[in-house]
């Protein structure tokens, strides 16, 4: 009897351990990969950030001078992190309700509507076309003889300056470009979240005698709820993240005025587009860990909320 | 009398709300396509008309040598040879790559498989640009620096495809898988022959969303390749922009041409673009 059991486990084991092996060789070709290029170098990034070293024989290890000398002297007006800071924030501040509100305002009427399939192909259009064109198209319409700034004077404004070039409005047309380019990927979302609104919740509130905009406000808004939350974590840490449009269209500036996060961390790495200064990827490394502790923050909230949000349905 | 006039005005009020919901839409589609439509018309004019006083939106004589013109300013036809190659690559290693680890996270049960699967989930929520310095200073240690292979090595093996994939696989019933077991069938071939099959629109959404996302890559290329003849269409095209920033009608026509490839494969596969989005939460 217990030399059966024990031989039935001596094979349930070697059973296991093959059905191991084949699990391993499923994993391998995308794991080895990963650990390479990705794993190692998120690891590795963590030991950069309390390094000095800028890419030559000499590496040391630097403690916490990295974020000792990114947070000097720190102030949301003249520091670089500060800076940073301050305009990714703005420009997340701007940019995630901005899109949200486009977005959900575009899904409702697109909802049940003859052509919508259409519409929503054209407006999703955007998300998909290619960076470095629309950006730089962008650009020239915002230029200072541009159809916008023409249409602008044209209704009593007084625009003298290409937008790029302006310390105001600069950080403006990145908005633009990016609520122009978003909006319809999240109202493809927020379609998505409208057909799990059960139509018997508008039945029943009609038969309350409930107009459109309650309909709207006691119905709609609440039962998407777990999209809008979705949506405005996905995107507030894609915007933390921005670099390519503004590397495009004002490379940080004019002056500090667009200096986003990963620009920062960009110029320190590889010396800006135009400014060669020796690489100081520890410095660099601790500014992403900043980058990294703020999107970490934000993913936590996420897991919470969304767990929140589950019992609430 | 008075029901008749009820209905009538209310059908008035629907007929109202339907038009004004076309306006809306209308109006939205046009700012969709705007930029667009701009590009096109600047793309025929003479630079120094593209910014005319008033706005035309149709040139009052149509360049079309600008599109041969632009084919000789900068090496147009090697960025696109090399960005095709990049997507095409990258594509087909994440589909075969991450098609196959998710089986065994999704379908089989071994030691390990929630830690490791914990390893991709941690890695997918740390942004790449926190780890792109290591990642550079190991390519141009392994000597890929200036080579389109340093993209294709960093882009091939996703967590992301990998997860994207494994959700779908759970969604396939066991049994399933099961009963070929017993028909003796080895995992190699359920994989092949059962999973493959019934994950084809998982396929289809991670194989555009991956073709798309290589092809607009900028970042990637800026950090990698320096040398002209090895650029990718996107850093390719910055380049020309500012190697001739007062072409204005140039520049426009270079950006349509970059943008054909990826409007093509909108066209004839937006569905599968806007249900995967829809379906996954795929993030572009």
């Amino acid at each position: 009897m217990t030399s059966t059991q024990s031989e039935s486990r001596r094979k349930m084991s070697a059973l296991e351990k093959r059905n191991t092996l084949i699990a391993y060789s499923f994993l391998a070709p995308n794991f080895i990969g990963f650990v390479i290029f990705t794993l190692v170098p998120v690891v590795f990034s963590f030991v950069l950030a309390f390094m000095n070293w800028s890419g030559g024989q000499n590496i040391t290890f630097a403690g916490l001078d990295n974020f000792r000398l990114i947070f000097k002297d720190f102030s949301f007006a003249k520091s670089n992190l500060g800076i940073a800071l301050k305009n990714t924030v703005f420009y997340t501040a701007m940019t995630v309700p901005l899109t949200l509100v486009f977005a959900l305002g575009l899904a409702l009427i697109l909802n049940k509507v003859r052509g919508a399939g259409f519409f929503r192909a054209v407006i999703f259009f955007p998300y998909v076309a290619s960076l470095v064109a629309i950006c730089v198209c962008w650009n020239f319409l915002l230029m200072k003889n541009g159809p916008v700034n023409q249409i602008l004077n044209a209704v009593g404004f007084n625009m003298k300056k290409s937008w790029t070039s302006s310390r105001d409005l600069a950080i403006w047309a990145i908005i633009i470009v990016s609520v122009w380019r978003n909006a319809g990927y999240y109202m493809v979302m927020y379609l998505a979240g409208l057909q799990g609104v059960p139509a018997e919740l508008y039945e029943a509130a009609t038969m309350d005698g409930a107009n459109g905009w309650q309909k709207f406000t006691k119905v709609t808004l609440p039962m998407l709820t777990p999209t809008t939350f979705f949506c405005s974590i996905m995107m507030v840490i894609s915007c933390f993240k921005i670099y390519d449009v503004v590397a495009i269209m004002t490379q940080g500036g004019p002056g500090r005025s667009t200096k986003m996060l990963v620009t920062y961390i960009f110029e320190l790495s590889f010396g800006g587009e135009n400014i060669a200064t020796s690489a100081q990827y520890g410095v660099a490394s601790a500014v992403s860990m900043v980058l990294l502790a703020i999107v970490l923050i934000v993913t936590f909230v996420q897991f919470r909320g969304e767990k929140k949000w589950v019992n609430y349905m | 009398m008075t029901d008749a006039k009820k209905t009538k005005h209310s059908d008035t009020r629907a007929i109202a709300l339907t038009a004004a919901k076309y306006g809306v839409l209308i109006a939205f589609t046009v700012i969709a396509l705007i930029p667009f439509v701009w590009m096109i018309s600047s793309s025929l004019k003479t630079s120094i008309d593209v910014f005319s006083i008033p706005m035309k939106w149709i040139p009052s004589e149509f360049h079309w040598d600008n599109y041969l013109k632009i084919w000789e300013r900068v090496p147009l036809l090697a960025y696109f040879k090399n960005t095709t190659a990049v997507a095409i690559i990258v594509t087909f290693m994440q589909i075969l790559t991450s098609s196959f680890a998710a089986y065994a996270f999704a379908k089989m049960q071994f030691r390990g498989r929630d830690f490791l699967f914990m390893c991709y989930i941690g890695t997918i929520a740390v942004p790449w640009q926190v780890y792109m310095v290591p990642q550079f200073i190991m390519m141009r240690s392994i000597g890929l620096y200036d080579t389109i292979w340093a993209l294709v090595v960093l882009q091939s093996f996703s967590a992301f495809g990998v997860f994207l994939m494994r959700q779908f696989y759970l969604g396939i019933p066991n049994d399933l898988s099961e009963a070929a077991r017993i028909d003796g069938l080895s995992e190699y071939g359920i994989w092949a022959r059962i999973i493959l099959p019934l994950a084809k629109p998982a396929i289809a959404t991670l194989c555009i969303f991956t073709f798309v996302n290589t092809w607009n890559d900028y970042m990637g290329p800026m950090i990698y390749l320096t040398t002209d003849l090895n650029k990718t269409i996107q850093v390719g095209l910055r380049r020309f922009i500012q190697a001739y920033s007062a072409d204005y009608n140039l520049i426009m026509a270079a950006s349509l041409c970059s943008l054909i490839p990826v409007a093509v494969v909108f066209l004839f596969l937006q569905r599968y673009f806007i249900e995967g989005i829809a379906t996954t939460g795929m993030k572009g």
